[in-house]
């Protein structure tokens, strides 16, 4: 048995991942030509390196398909549920940050907090009829956030990309997307809450808890850890 | 897990007693309209419904309950008063416990009837008591009625006592503006730098929907509020006493007769809990044993909003209730665009029946 190692196949997600790996003595590399989405590692025996896009990775660790991966702990959270009885987080790799919050627009003058944006919710549905949308591609995290937090009266919207125009084109009142600077959403007149970080994202390593372990996988992942000083 | 076969013909004994008690039978789709469901129950309900979709008709739900069906066939037949039974699987999402059954039958009764409240309370709970005779089984009952007459009593504004009504369902938001309007938490140092401003308004540019207009209104709002004198600590505690309340029903009685002293607010509902208890009484249930649990329920969907209860196994810590009900005049106006037709009802899980059953 081999120990699975899935990687993000493209961008700079695959490159940092390799260069986290090369500094720790590890040299991934792709094998065959340079469409091919499989590969090697280099510097320890019984790993297969498996390329993937990176938010394929979760559901194939929580399915077991891959012994480990490396993706976004906001991917994982958001679509494995109850994703820590089936993954467990072996590194953080201190790249690839980003926040998921909450912004709205920067001239509601009276909402820089949740207590606020639940208000604001109830007025708007009051006033026109329907509940307050939210657009983000993150459904699941941004439910349980608002719910623990008690706000009510919104609705999400679906919001594949571009999520910062919505409000523009009143698709949305609201957005939950992911961010690291802040420019775009500030690019769109908008905020962020005050009290909204719902995720502190960054590249991770991970393990299924699901897939098989033999007693050989085990080893390997052992060394793996030692090499990885993890 | 027990048969199919069973729990088909534990239903149809249910149902046949429920029939006898004169309710109809009614049938709903097992596809609804997503859009009605979660206008009604919010986002959360996306979060324990299978959702699917269809090029034309866009979301549809597989059915998560038959209340609100229920409610619509109700409104569209105009039957006054009137007692439904129905029976039928519902779907539920269990992502985060794989052992509880995703698609279970549920068997309901609900009345339907305006003119005697508390009697259609006391004859809900009553059939589903007799539905489970001789089950190791234990009621639980608590009462919304109670609390949003309380909510509705205290000296404060209206608005206020509105951001309360609306979220009872969420005891920690609850808990949070009780402890703002009563002074023990501060303010929000955003919400103090914009008052603070004599024109909060001087350089917002407000794009999408919700209009500057809207903006403004909230401001006064709160500017109002800022004005608005705490919540007396004494009414702050008798609300917390009254959802911790957690005793018999007659002990109950005894002690909200006691806050209705310095809480008049709340003794219409007192009342109304009594002429339950003497319903009940008369219905042949033993209240001197029967529980109250001022929180009850709290946590459910929301809409719930009066009398409420649930019979839960004696045996099985793990299994859920087998039987839930209670009053959702709310809902009935959400559904009804202002039209409201008081109603009650409860559900048994047939499945759960046979298994206690096959226990006793």
């Amino acid at each position: 048995m081999t120990v699975k190692l899935g990687v993000p196949s493209k961008g700079r997600l695959m490159e940092k991942t390799f260069e986290w790996f090369a500094d720790r003595g590890l040299k991934l590399v792709k094998t065959g030509s340079e469409r091919e989405y499989s590969g090697a590692v280099e510097g320890i025996d019984g790993i297969e390196l498996v390329l993937l896009s990176a938010g394929e990775i979760p559901r194939e660790l929580s399915a077991g398909r891959i012994h480990l991966g490396v993706t976004g702990s906001d991917l994982v959270r958001e679509k494995v549920p109850d994703w820590e009885n089936r993954i467990r987080e072996l590194a953080p790799m201190g790249f690839g940050g980003a926040d998921l919050i909450i912004a709205v627009p920067n001239g509601w003058v009276d909402v820089d907090t949740l207590d606020d944006l639940d208000a604001a919710a109830a007025q708007f549905r009051r006033n026109h009829g329907f509940r307050l949308r939210i657009a983000t591609k993150y459904h699941r995290l941004v439910r349980e956030f608002l719910r623990d937090n008690g706000v009510a009266d919104y609705q999400l919207v679906d919001s594949q990309g571009a999520t910062e125009g919505t409000v523009r084109n009143e698709t949305a009142e609201a957005v939950a997307d992911i961010t690291s600077t802040g420019e775009t959403l500030r690019a769109n007149g908008l905020k962020i809450l005050d009290d909204a970080l719902i995720h502190a994202s960054q590249a991770t390593l991970f393990k299924s808890r699901n897939a098989d372990w033999s007693n050989e996988d085990r080893n390997v992942l052992n060394q793996l850890e030692d090499l990885l000083r993890i | 897990m027990t048969g199919l076969r069973q729990t088909n013909e534990e239903a149809r004994r249910i149902r046949a007693l429920f029939e006898a008690q004169g309710a109809q039978l009614v049938e709903t789709d097992i596809l609804q309209p997503a859009e009605t469901l979660l206008d009604l129950y919010g986002e959360d309900i996306r979060g324990r419904a299978y959702v699917t979709t269809d090029g034309v008709r866009g979301e549809m739900m597989l059915r998560p309950d038959f209340t609100v069906p229920v409610v619509q066939w109700h409104m569209e037949s105009n039957a006054d008063p009137a007692r439904y039974t129905y029976s039928g699987k519902v779907f539920r999402m269990q992502e985060e416990d794989l052992s509880r059954p995703n698609e279970y039958v549920q068997v309901g009764y609900e009345v339907f009837d305006g003119k005697a409240p508390v009697q259609a309370d006391a004859e809900v709970f009553a059939i589903i008591a007799k539905a489970l005779d001789g089950l190791p089984v234990r009621a639980a009952t608590g009462d919304y009625g109670i609390l949003t007459a309380a909510v509705r009593g205290l000296d404060t504004s209206d608005a206020r006592k509105a951001a309360l009504l609306r979220h009872i369902w969420r005891p920690r938001r609850f808990r949070a503006l009780l402890e703002r309007f009563g002074g023990k938490s501060d303010v929000p140092a955003t919400r103090a730098a914009l008052l603070a401003k004599a024109d909060p308004m001087a350089d917002a540019q407000v794009v999408g929907l919700r209009s500057a207009k809207e903006v403004e209104e909230r401001i006064a709002a709160l500017r109002e509020d800022a004005q608005t004198a705490p919540i007396d600590s004494e009414q702050i505690a008798m609300l917390e006493e009254l959802v911790s309340l957690r005793e018999t029903c007659p002990n109950v009685l005894g002690n909200l007769r006691d806050i209705a002293v310095d809480m008049p607010s709340i003794s219409k509902a007192v009342t109304r809990f009594s002429q339950r208890l003497d319903a009940l009484s008369e219905a042949g249930i033993d209240v001197d044993a029967l529980e109250f649990e001022g929180n009850f329920g709290r946590t459910s969907l929301e809409y719930y909003d009066g009398f409420v209860f649930g019979f839960y196994s004696e045996t099985r810590a793990g299994m859920p209730a087998v039987a839930t009900g209670g009053r959702y005049d709310a809902l009935t106006r959400v559904l009804g665009r202002g039209r409201e037709v008081p109603a009650v009802g409860a559900v048994i899980r047939p499945e759960l029946v046979v298994a206690l059953r096959g226990q006793a």
